[in-house]
C-alpha cells in the first residue's frame, strides 16, 4: 500500500481520541477500516476490538494473535474550583509539556480549553522558577464557576487539541500516534492480507488500557488462547537529548524486540524474514521487560510465545508525536509475509532447542 | 527412635550432589536464556519422571506420579535463571567496548573490576574503570553507575553482538564446608529438586517446575503453576544471609544485628512472609513439625521484603497454598555467593521428609 | 447496624490471619445465603442462588493492616514489619494486640533529631517482657492495632473501618435484600492490604459476569488534607479511577443512574493513590466489567478511621438498588 493511503488511514485513526478506559469511541472507526476485510468482529468484555480472519488449513487450526493497543494517554478532570479545572493524568505524562497546551474538555459538550500555569507569585515557592507539577496547573475554559459546574463533571476526559500535521518525507506528527501508528500497520496488514490465503487463523486485536493496567491484552489473550502472539507498539526514535544507545533512527526501519519477553525462535523467524525481504530493522534489546502489552500477554494462562515489533516514534507521550509512514509500511509488510508463510507445523518447530 | 536411627532413613547427599551443583553453578542461564541449565536438568531428571515437557516460556515441567489411590498434587519449583548482563549497544567498534544493562538485582558497586563471560561462547570481557592515579580523591566518592561502565573485549575481532547475555565468570569451589560460586541462587534449589525426583512419594503427585525468569518478576512460575494446576506449592530457593557484624558504635553493650534475614549454618530457612507472599500457616506448621520430629535444624527467614516464585504460584487459578523453603546464602547476586554444605543438605532432607509425610488432611482445615 | 460494625472492627484479623473475622462473618451471613464456601486462601464466599441470572461478584475485604514480628532481642524487645500500609506517624505510642492475646506498646529508638519522623525500622514493640526468654512473642507472630470503637453520633470511629465497614455494608445488604436481578457471590476477601491477593483467586474461581468492590476511599475535607472532592457525609462515592484501575464506564453509568433514580446521594470519586479489590476482579480471566462503591473515610490506615453514619446507610440502600436494577453492558460510542 502506498504511503499516501497509509496517511489517510492514520488520519482517520488519530481523529478519534480514545483515552485508556474509554476506547469505545474507536469501535466505529475500526468497524469501517477492518470489518469489510475480515470474517468476524466482536468486542471483548472490557472493550478490546477483536477481528478474525479464518485460515484455510483444516480444523483445528492454530491461532495467531496480532495486537496493538488502541488507548492513548490524556487527562481527566479531577477537581473544579471557581470555573478552573484541576487535572489528573491518564497514562504517563511529563507535566513540563503541558503549559500552553490546547485541550478539549469532553463535558456535556466539547469545550475548548488551555492548560496554564499560575504566575510565579501564586505558586508554592519551590515551583516559582522550576517546572510546575500537574497538581498546580489549571485548565482554563473561560467559563464562570456556575457554567463550569453545569457543563463539566469530575471524571470528564480531557484530550490534546492538536491537528494531524504532515511534514516532509512521509513524516507526520499528531497526538495519539502511540499507538495508532501500530493500528495503522495492522489495518494495512488486514487489507493487504486479502490478496493471500494464510493457513492459520489470524486474530487482530486492538487492546484497551495498555497505558494503565494492560487489562486489554491480558483478557484478550485469555479469551483467544492464541498459539503465538505478536505485539506491535511504538518505540523510541532518536531525537535531540534522547540517549543515542536507547533510540532508533526515524524512517530508517523498524525494531525487532529481543529479551525475556520475546521467544528467541520467533525473533529469529522475523529476523530471517526481514533479511530476506530487505526490510531494514534493528535489534531492540529488552533486558528485563519490554514495556509493552507483551509483558502481560506472555504469561497469560499456560504462557504464549510472544514477539514484539517496534515502530520508531519521536516525542512519545506528547501532543506532537512523530512517525514515518515508511516504517508503518514496513511493519505491515513484514506481518503480511509472516502470516502468509506460517506452516501448520510451525508450532512443532518453535520448541526450545534442548527439548529433544 | 533416636536421632541416628532417624537419620539413617534419609537419602544420601554428598559428593555426587556437589558435582552436580558445580556443573549447575558454572552453567550460564541469565533470565530469558536458561538453555544451558535446562539441558542439565532435562538430562538428569528424564529417567525419574513420568511426564516431561518444556513450555512456551522455557520452563521445564515434570510430573512424577505416586502409587496410592488418592494423591495430593504438590508443585515444587526452583528457578533456573540467574542475574546477569546484556549487551545493549556497541560503543566503539575499534576498541571493542559495549554498553550493557543488568538483568535482575545486581548492586553496581559489585561489578567494577570484574571479569564477565559471555553465554554460549568462550568469550571473556572485563568491566574496568579509570585508574586510581587519574581519579581525584573527591571523585572516588562517586558511584560508578552502569551508564558510566562498559564491557571491554579488548579486541575488535570478538564474536559478541548486541542482545547477547553474560554472567560473572566465577568458577564453583568447595572451601571446607562452604560452597562458593555464582548463581547459587537458585542452583542450590535446582539441584535439590533434581535429587527429590529420584525418590518415590506414594501419596503425592509431584509436579516439578524448573522455572525461568524468576529474577525479572517471577514470570515463569506464573504460567507453570497455571499449567500444572497443583493443590499446594513448595518453592525451593536461596535467600540472603545478612549475618554480618554491625558497625561498632559507641553504644554499650555492642548493638545486636536484628536484620540478619537468615544466618549461615543455622539450617534451612522457612519463610513466614515476604513482599509477595504470606506463607500458608498449614505449610509452616508442617515444615516445623517435620524438622522437630526428625531433629533437623531449621530457622525462620525473617519476615520482610524480597520475593520468590511462591508469589506467583499462590495466586494462580483459585489459589494455591504455598510456602518457600530456602538455603541461606551470603552475597547472592554478586560474583560469588557463599553457602553452607550442611544447610544445603539439611534443606534437602527437610524437603524430602516433609514431602514423605505430607497428606491432603493438612490442607482440609481452613487456613 | 452499629453493633454489627463494632463487633467487626474490634475483631483482630490482619492480612493472612483472617480466621477470627471469618468465623464472625460466616455466622452473620449464614441465614441470608444459600451456600457458604471457604477457598484455598481463606476467602469466605456467600452465594445467593439465582440460576440463569448474571453472576455478580460483590467483594469487601475482611483483612486489616497490622504488623508481624521479625526479631526478639536479648531484652525482649520486638522488631516488626508492617502487614499492609502502616505509616510511622501513626505508630509511636500506639498499642497493638497479638493474636495470642498479648498486648504491647510501640516504642522508638532515641532520635538524633527529635523533629524527624522515624522509620518503622527504628521502632519496636514492648510487651513488658524482661528478656528474650520471658517474651511470649516469637518471629512471625502477628498483631493488629488496638483501638476500640467510638460513637461520635453522626460519625463512627475505629481502627479497621478499612474495610470492615464494607463488610458491614455487604452483610446488611444481604440481610435486607429480598430479591435480586443477579446470582450474588458475596466475597469477604483476604489479603487485600498486601496486594489484592484474595480477590485475585476468588475472581478466578467465580468467573463473574460483573464485579463490584465495596471499600473505603479517602476524603479531601480535612485541614490541608488530600486534594480531592470527596467529603464525609455527602453520600457514598462512585469510583471513576484510582491508582490501581479505571472503573468500567458502563458500571459507573449504571451506578450513577441508579442512585439518581432512587434519589440517593452520591459523589464522583477520583483517588490519585491506592487501589482496591476491584482491580483484581477487572483483570481476571477474559476481563470483568467492574466498579467500586466507596464509603468515604477520613484518616485511612490510621488507628482511628472515621466514617459517616448516613454514608454507610446510603451505601446499603444504593447497593440494594443496584442489585435490583441490572446494567446495560453495551458499549456506547
Amino acid at each position: 500500500m502506498k504511503t499516501t493511503e497509509i496517511k489517510s488511514i492514520l488520519q482517520q485513526l488519530t481523529s478519534v481520541p480514545a483515552l485508556s478506559g474509554y476506547e469505545s469511541r474507536l469501535h466505529e472507526t475500526l468497524n469501517a477500516l477492518w470489518q469489510p476485510y475480515l470474517d468476524q468482529t466482536s468486542i471483548s468484555r472490557v472493550g478490546s476490538y477483536h477481528a478474525l480472519r479464518y485460515g484455510k488449513a483444516a480444523e483445528p487450526r492454530p491461532r495467531l494473535m496480532l495486537t496493538g493497543h488502541m488507548d492513548t494517554i490524556g487527562l481527566m478532570v479531577n477537581r473544579i474550583q471557581d470555573g478552573f479545572l484541576r487535572l489528573t493524568a491518564i497514562g504517563g505524562i511529563d507535566a513540563r509539556l503541558l503549559p500552553g497546551q490546547m485541550v478539549t474538555v469532553h463535558g456535556k459538550r466539547e469545550i475548548p480549553a488551555m492548560i496554564v500555569q499560575p504566575p510565579p507569585f501564586l505558586l508554592p515557592k519551590e515551583f516559582q522558577t522550576n517546572p510546575v507539577p500537574l497538581q498546580h496547573l489549571w485548565a482554563d475554559c473561560g467559563l464562570s464557576a456556575d457554567q463550569a459546574r453545569q457543563q463539566i463533571q469530575i471524571g470528564d476526559l480531557v484530550t490534546f487539541d492538536q491537528a494531524f500535521l504532515e511534514l516532509n518525507n512521509d513524516i507526520v506528527a499528531s497526538p495519539g500516534l502511540d499507538n495508532r501508528a501500530s493500528l495503522a500497520a495492522l489495518t494495512v496488514c488486514i487489507q493487504e492480507l486479502t490478496k493471500h490465503q494464510p493457513l492459520w487463523d489470524s486474530w487482530f486485536v486492538a487492546s484497551v488500557q495498555e497505558e494503565e493496567t494492560q487489562v486489554g491484552a491480558l483478557s484478550s489473550a485469555f479469551q483467544i488462547q492464541p498459539h503465538l502472539a505478536i505485539v506491535i507498539d511504538v518505540t523510541f526514535a532518536n531525537s535531540p537529548g534522547s540517549p543515542p544507545h536507547k533510540t532508533y533512527p526515524l524512517g530508517k526501519g523498524i525494531t525487532l524486540g529481543w529479551g525475556a519477553a520475546v521467544h528467541p525462535y520467533l525473533y529469529n523467524s522475523f529476523k530471517d524474514l526481514a533479511d530476506q525481504l530487505e526490510i531494514p530493522y534493528k535489534l531492540e534489546p529488552m533486558p528485563r521487560r519490554s514495556g509493552t502489552d507483551a509483558d502481560s500477554l506472555q504469561t497469560v494462562a499456560q504462557g504464549i510465545p510472544t514477539m514484539v515489533i517496534g515502530i520508531p516514534l519521536r516525542y512519545m507521550h506528547s501532543a506532537v508525536e512523530m512517525v514515518s509512514l515508511k516504517d508503518i509500511q514496513r511493519v505491515a509488510r513484514l506481518m503480511v509475509e509472516f502470516i502468509d508463510r506460517l506452516d501448520v507445523d510451525y508450532l512443532e518447530k518453535i520448541k526450545w532447542d534442548e527439548t529433544n | 527412635m533416636g536421632r541416628n536411627q532417624l537419620n539413617q532413613t534419609l537419602p544420601a547427599f554428598g559428593a555426587a550432589q556437589i558435582r552436580l551443583l558445580e556443573k549447575l553453578s558454572n552453567a550460564q542461564a541469565v533470565s530469558g536464556d536458561e538453555g544451558e541449565v535446562r539441558k542439565i536438568v532435562l538430562e538428569n531428571i528424564r529417567p525419574n519422571v513420568d511426564e516431561l515437557r518444556v513450555d512456551a516460556l522455557g520452563n521445564v515441567l515434570a510430573i512424577k506420579r505416586g502409587s496410592a489411590d488418592s494423591r495430593l498434587k504438590v508443585m515444587i519449583a526452583a528457578h533456573m535463571d540467574e542475574v546477569g548482563f546484556m549487551l545493549t549497544a556497541e560503543e566503539d567498534k575499534e576498541e571493542g567496548y559495549y554498553r550493557f544493562e543488568v538483568i535482575g538485582g545486581i548492586d553496581p558497586r559489585y561489578i567494577v573490576g570484574k571479569v564477565i563471560k559471555m553465554s554460549h561462547q568462550e568469550l571473556y570481557g572485563v568491566i574496568g574503570s579509570k585508574p586510581i592515579h587519574l581519579t581525584p580523591p573527591e571523585e572516588r566518592k562517586n558511584l560508578l553507575g552502569i551508564d558510566s561502565l562498559r564491557i571491554d573485549f579488548g579486541s575488535t575481532s570478538n564474536k559478541a553482538k548486541i542482545g547477547d547475555r553474560a554472567t560473572f565468570s566465577t568458577r564453583f569451589q568447595k572451601i571446607g564446608d562452604l560452597l562458593r560460586g555464582k548463581a547459587l541462587d537458585d542452583r542450590l534449589g535446582v539441584a535439590i529438586l533434581i535429587e527429590l525426583l529420584k525418590y518415590s512419594y506414594p501419596h503425592l503427585d509431584i509436579l516439578a517446575a524448573f522455572t525461568v525468569q524468576e529474577e525479572v518478576g517471577l514470570r515463569g512460575a506464573k504460567v507453570a503453576a497455571y499449567a500444572l494446576n497443583p493443590q499446594v506449592g513448595l518453592v525451593l530457593d536461596c535467600t540472603p544471609a545478612y549475618d554480618l557484624p554491625l558497625e561498632v558504635e559507641d553504644s554499650e553493650p555492642p548493638p545486636e544485628n536484628s536484620r540478619y534475614n537468615t544466618k549461615l549454618g543455622r539450617g534451612p530457612a522457612i519463610y513466614l512472609a515476604d513482599r509477595e507472599t504470606l506463607s500458608d500457616p498449614r505449610w509452616i506448621a508442617h515444615l516445623v513439625q517435620t524438622a522437630e520430629e526428625l531433629q533437623l535444624p531449621y530457622q525462620f527467614r525473617q519476615p520482610g521484603g524480597g520475593g520468590t516464585d511462591a508469589g506467583s504460584i499462590h495466586l494462580q487459578r483459585s489459589g494455591i497454598p504455598s510456602i518457600s523453603l530456602s538455603i541461606p546464602g551470603r552475597y547472592i547476586h554478586t560474583p560469588a555467593a557463599l553457602a553452607s554444605f550442611v544447610d544445603w543438605k539439611n534443606t534437602f532432607h527437610l524437603a524430602y521428609s516433609a514431602l514423605q509425610r505430607l497428606t491432603a488432611n493438612i490442607f482440609t482445615q481452613e487456613r | 447496624m452499629k453493633e454489627l460494625i463494632q463487633t467487626l472492627v474490634e475483631t483482630n484479623s490482619p492480612s493472612g490471619y483472617e480466621n477470627a473475622v471469618r468465623q464472625l462473618i460466616r455466622q452473620k451471613i449464614e441465614p441470608w445465603v444459600n451456600e457458604i464456601k471457604v477457598d484455598a486462601l481463606g476467602n469466605l464466599l456467600g452465594i445467593r442462588k439465582n440460576p440463569n441470572a448474571p453472576k455478580i461478584m460483590l467483594v469487601a475485604h475482611m483483612d486489616e493492616i497490622g504488623i508481624m514480628a521479625t526479631h526478639v532481642d536479648s531484652k525482649g524487645f520486638i522488631r516488626f514489619i508492617p502487614l499492609g500500609g502502616v505509616y510511622p506517624h501513626h505508630c509511636v505510642g500506639g498499642r497493638v494486640r497479638f493474636l495470642n492475646g498479648v498486648a504491647g506498646v510501640i516504642g522508638v529508638e532515641k532520635l538524633s533529631n527529635p523533629q524527624e519522623l522515624p522509620s518503622l525500622e527504628k521502632m519496636f514493640i514492648d510487651v513488658g517482657a524482661v528478656d528474650a526468654k520471658s517474651c511470649p512473642i516469637k518471629i512471625g507472630d502477628v498483631a493488629a492495632f488496638e483501638r476500640p470503637f467510638l460513637d461520635l453520633g453522626k460519625r463512627w470511629v475505629s481502627k479497621a473501618m478499612d474495610d470492615r465497614i464494607g463488610v458491614a455494608v455487604l452483610i446488611e445488604t444481604l440481610q435486607s435484600l429480598h430479591q435480586s436481578a443477579f446470582e450474588i457471590y458475596a466475597v469477604f476477601s483476604v489479603q487485600e492490604e498486601v496486594g489484592v491477593r484474595g480477590a485475585t483467586t476468588a475472581a478466578f474461581g467465580i468467573a463473574p459476569d460483573l464485579g463490584l468492590a465495596i471499600d473505603v476511599t479517602a476524603t479531601g475535607d480535612t485541614p490541608k488534607g488530600n486534594k480531592m472532592e470527596v467529603e464525609l457525609g455527602k453520600g457514598p462515592a462512585i469510583k471513576i479511577r484510582d491508582a490501581g484501575m479505571l472503573a468500567d464506564p458502563r458500571i459507573i453509568k449504571w451506578m450513577i443512574q441508579t442512585a439518581e433514580k432512587a434519589s440517593l446521594p452520591y459523589q464522583r470519586e477520583i483517588l490519585e493513590f491506592g487501589g482496591t479489590d476491584g482491580r483484581a476482579v477487572q483483570l481476571s480471566r477474559s476481563g470483568v466489567p467492574t466498579g467500586v462503591l466507596s464509603i468515604p473515610c477520613r484518616y485511612v490506615h490510621a488507628p482511628s478511621e472515621m466514617v459517616d453514619r448516613d454514608d454507610v446507610l446510603n451505601a446499603v440502600r444504593l447497593l440494594t438498588e443496584l442489585l435490583n436494577n441490572p446494567p446495560n453492558l453495551e458499549f456506547s460510542a
